[in-house]
């Protein structure tokens, strides 16, 4: 089997993170229960007459693959994986609103053309003219985990030898609406420098897009190596250390050996309870980051997760504001990170310099 | 008619999201697709839509649509002839 690199990275999200000469230099702070992304210049990425029918989601995602595609110095690639929570959800909104309020009549075709969930994988493709394989996993907090491991299958068997992967979800105007009457979204804003220490449930909702171009063979500007991904749909407090020790067993890895741990701590107070049991017990010893108090809960969040522990690698560099516990190791060499949603649809993704 | 020509751009603009285009940058005989504004079948198709809610006109022969979406000018004849709203 080959080994899988990440050969460039691109991520659009409530910091300036677009521009990939930067990482978290200057952070943005929010005092909000719902953020949304820094917007690049679409029009430098998107033909006008494409774009005027494209949702914030889809410019996100378009956008995000274009700048992998251009810092990988590829022009097409063998398949594009998506993995999105809700898809092109203001879309859909914007279509079964118009059902309502029009009566079932007078359904015009655009917004309803765009509302698929394979929306935005199936624009890069028209986009580049890549006529590979195509998918869009939607599995909730494991949409983009889904997608990497797909093309980390492909590419170890050299079935595919570049694949753009990334994860996009978009704010969207009912949606916020429904998630802030189930108490999902917090009740109260938040300072996003104090997330963690809101002590109230629910989460600070965001959106986002972070793209990755996966290959087997390695290049001067590799970021890492992506050495094992695995998914739970469901898994106890209790059964996640023992479940973290066999994932790294079978990577040939002790806790000792994970320089860096990516938490997706997002500040809910009924289920933060996951990374705290690791962070004050298993992991204690680790040097720990966190990251949705600088993009916020969605989906796909974790794709930034990645993009921020592959950044890492790279640079070994950990910028200040996602530093949570620990000291710098003076090497940053294996990432391992976790992420749950509610308790539900666990992750556990590990990265190696190379 | 005046009127209508201005409504209409205005509606069109929106409706189809033509973001870099205002007002006065469409003239009442520009072509509405192929060189002109450039606009495609999902918009005529919008159009169509937009006659029926807006004006109250079915279009029952969709051939008809070639030569009423020929330009404003063309569409706001159309429109005065035959809305019932």
């Amino acid at each position: 089997m080959k080994p899988v690199y990440i050969n460039s990275v691109a991520s659009i999200s409530a910091q300036r993170t677009f521009d990939n000469s930067v990482f978290l230099d200057d952070i943005i702070a929010y005092t909000d229960n719902v953020i949304r992304v820094v917007d690049p210049n679409y029009k430098e990425f998107i033909p006008p007459a494409a774009a005027r029918r494209m949702a914030k989601g889809i410019k996100m995602g378009v956008t995000a693959s274009k700048i992998a595609l251009q810092e990988a110095g590829l022009e097409n690639v063998d398949a594009i994986i998506t993995g999105t929570g809700l898809g092109c959800i203001a879309d859909s909104e914007k279509f079964v609103s118009s059902i309502i309020d029009d009566n079932e009549e007078y359904l015009t075709p655009t917004s309803f053309i765009q509302s698929t969930h394979n929306t935005v994988a199936g624009q890069i493709a028209l986009g580049i003219g890549c006529k590979g394989y195509n998918f869009t996993y939607v599995h909730s907090s494991i949409s983009f985990e889904s997608a990497l491991l797909d093309a980390k299958l492909q590419l170890e068997n050299e079935e595919a030898q570049n694949i753009l992967v990334g994860g996009v979800d978009e704010l969207a105007d009912h949606h916020i609406k429904i998630h802030k009457l189930v108490n999902h979204i917090k009740v109260d804003v938040v300072n996003s420098k104090g997330l963690l220490e809101s002590g109230t449930e629910g989460a600070v909702f965001g959106e986002g897009a972070s793209f990755f171009m996966l290959s087997n063979e390695k290049r001067e500007n590799t970021y890492a190596e992506v050495l094992d991904v695995t998914t739970y749909n469901s898994l106890s407090e209790q059964e996640l250390p023992n479940t973290l020790r066999s994932f790294l067993q079978e990577n040939n890895l002790e806790i000792a050996d994970v320089d860096i741990v990516v938490m997706g701590n997002n500040g809910d107070v009924n289920y933060d309870k996951y990374y705290d049991t690791l962070s004050h017990e298993l992991l204690k010893n680790t040097s720990q980051t966190y990251y949705k108090h600088l993009c916020g809960e969605f989906n796909t969040a974790s794709s930034f997760g990645t993009w921020m522990a592959a950044k890492m690698i790279k640079t070994q560099h950990v910028p200040k504001a996602i530093k949570l516990r620990g000291v710098q190791p003076s090497e940053i060499r294996t990432v391992l990170l976790y992420n749950q949603y509610r308790g539900e649809n666990h992750s556990l993704v590990l990265l190696r310099r190379c | 008619m005046e009127a209508l020509k201005e409504e209409l751009k205005s509606k069109i603009i929106e409706q189809l999201n033509l973001e870099d285009v205002s007002v006065d940058e469409i003239a009442d005989d520009d072509p509405l697709f192929g060189e002109g504004l450039g606009l495609d079948s999902i918009d005529a198709l919008e159009l169509i839509v937009m006659l029926d809610k807006d004006y109250g006109i079915k279009l029952a022969d969709p051939k008809e649509g070639k030569k009423i979406f020929e330009s404003i000018g063309t569409m706001a004849d159309y429109i005065t002839l035959h809305k019932t709203k």
